[in-house]
């Protein structure tokens, strides 16, 4: 396995499966946990840890108010920022962000808005004169592949949770006064899900690589969907060619991965909304 | 230097060469991307591109005939007026090709804009951009038409993105012989 880890690997898809057992379409077990109780970031607006096997992401959602934009008055903001410290591989470095910290917070800024997650006329509160600010930190806290799919899900899960104190603007003095009592959920269009997929000789597909098989594989493709069976983002940065019918089982791949993930987080607000 | 319509971009290739002890690969070159905006510092917009022109030339490169060595393409932008990613790409592999590095393939990019009523344009200029549903981005590659690189911009339905696919695969035709035409009269001279 040191010595000849592709040669290894090769024996296995031989037989379509993979080293730890699982088949080439099959996703590593999935947990979440969302809000104050279960998770651990009681500072932030919104929290979610999401585990996808070994990989664990931490997302935490602060809301600030700021003044928008001159050009879009009526939008507000949502900052992603996605950070690998080097405590979760320890092929990261500590310092400034890598190229693949960058490259998964540009990515998520995308799908965000490739989605119209969250549409930024929502999170305005008067028109030019304030708007919400939401900081979505995504940290990595121990990175076994598949990245994005984990910071996706995890972005989802801690936006679903975010609750907004109502602010109201005073008429005379042209304050903002923040009402911490009343709180209404965010407003979420739609509910992207990442599914990846690592290249293996040109042909094989498998589904959610680990770090090890991320690193043996010829290419990686990342397609986030929503729930009406669309494509938000379809992402393949290089790696080795495929033809449309090999893009297009990813697609379907995706999109029942997109149930099985929509499954999970639906049972997992209802378990924590108070009765 | 490419320009496609207004859209212009300058690449230069440095390479192979000798790499940094802490960059260099013990059984391929290391390739490095760097692309530069016109105006401002690089953001994470343009590390985003960095890494998909990087493993988009890697996926070519045959890196193993070069061990211990450093490619650096450097891209400097110097007009945008849309259709900026598939430019980089072609400029990229142009300048490939006049190193005379060795490729096991060609590569070129296509844009497809997805207008508002359906129709899908190619090569789109910066208002259709802003105007289009949804961009998406192909880097074609020259064995067999396959996709070496796909990147979207907004929502598409699956159909639509595979309509766009089967178009930027006819048009990569056209690219293909830009490319022997302009190396041709490089070297007819």
């Amino acid at each position: 396995r040191t010595v000849e880890p592709l040669e290894y690997y090769r024996r296995f898809l031989k037989e379509n499966c993979r080293p730890d057992g699982r088949e080439l379409g099959e996703f590593r077990t999935t947990t979440v946990n969302i809000g104050k109780c279960l998770c651990s970031i009681t500072t932030a607006d919104g929290s979610a840890l999401v585990k996808l096997g070994n990989t664990t992401v931490i997302c935490g959602v602060k809301a600030e108010l700021a003044a928008p934009a001159v050009d879009s008055a009526n939008k507000g903001y949502i900052v992603p920022n996605v950070e690998l410290p080097s405590l979760c591989a320890e092929r990261f470095r500590s310092g400034p962000p890598g190229e693949e910290a960058q490259a998964a917070s540009q990515y998520i800024a995308d799908v965000i808005e490739n989605s119209q997650m969250i549409v930024k006329e929502d999170l305005c509160i008067a028109n030019g004169k304030l708007a919400w600010v939401l900081y979505c930190d995504i940290i990595c806290l121990d990175y076994d592949g598949n990245l994005l799919d984990a910071s996706v899900f995890a972005l989802l899960a801690a936006l679903k949770n975010v609750q907004l104190p109502l602010v109201t603007i005073n008429e005379e003095t042209g304050l903002s006064e923040v009402n911490l009592k009343q709180k209404n959920p965010l407003i979420i269009r739609k509910h992207p899900v990442a599914t990846s997929f690592a290249i293996f000789d040109d042909t094989l597909l498998i589904v959610d690589p680990t770090a090890e098989e991320e690193d043996l594989a010829a290419g990686t493709v990342t397609i986030v969907t929503d729930e009406e069976g669309r494509l938000c983002s379809v992402h393949k940065p290089g790696g080795s060619p495929l033809t449309g019918a090999k893009l297009q089982d990813c697609i379907t791949r995706a999109i029942t991965r997109h149930k099985e993930v929509k499954k999970l987080i639906d049972k997992v607000i209802k378990s924590i909304t108070p009765k | 230097s490419l320009s496609p319509g207004d859209t212009s971009v300058l690449a230069g290739l440095y390479g192979p060469a000798e790499a940094k002890i802490s960059k260099e690969l013990p059984d391929r070159a290391a390739l490095e991307v760097l692309l530069r905006p016109k105006v401002g510092l690089p953001g994470v917009l343009e590390r985003s591109r960095e890494q998909l022109l990087r493993q988009t030339c890697e996926a070519v490169v045959l890196g193993v005939l070069h061990p211990r060595t450093a490619i650096s393409l450097v891209l400097q932008v110097l007009s945008d007026a849309g259709s900026l990613l598939s430019c980089c790409l072609n400029a990229a592999c142009m300048a490939l090709l006049d190193a005379g590095l060795p490729l096991s393939a060609l590569f070129c990019g296509v844009t497809c804009a997805l207008q508002p009523d359906g129709t899908i344009l190619l090569d789109p200029t910066a208002r259709q951009e802003q105007e289009a549903r949804a961009i998406l981005t192909f880097a074609i590659a020259s064995s067999e038409r396959k996709v070496l690189m796909a990147t979207t911009k907004g929502s598409c339905s699956v159909e639509e993105m595979q309509q766009c696919l089967a178009a930027a695969q006819r048009a990569a035709d056209t690219i293909f012989q830009f490319y022997r035409d302009s190396v041709r009269r490089r070297y007819s001279k």
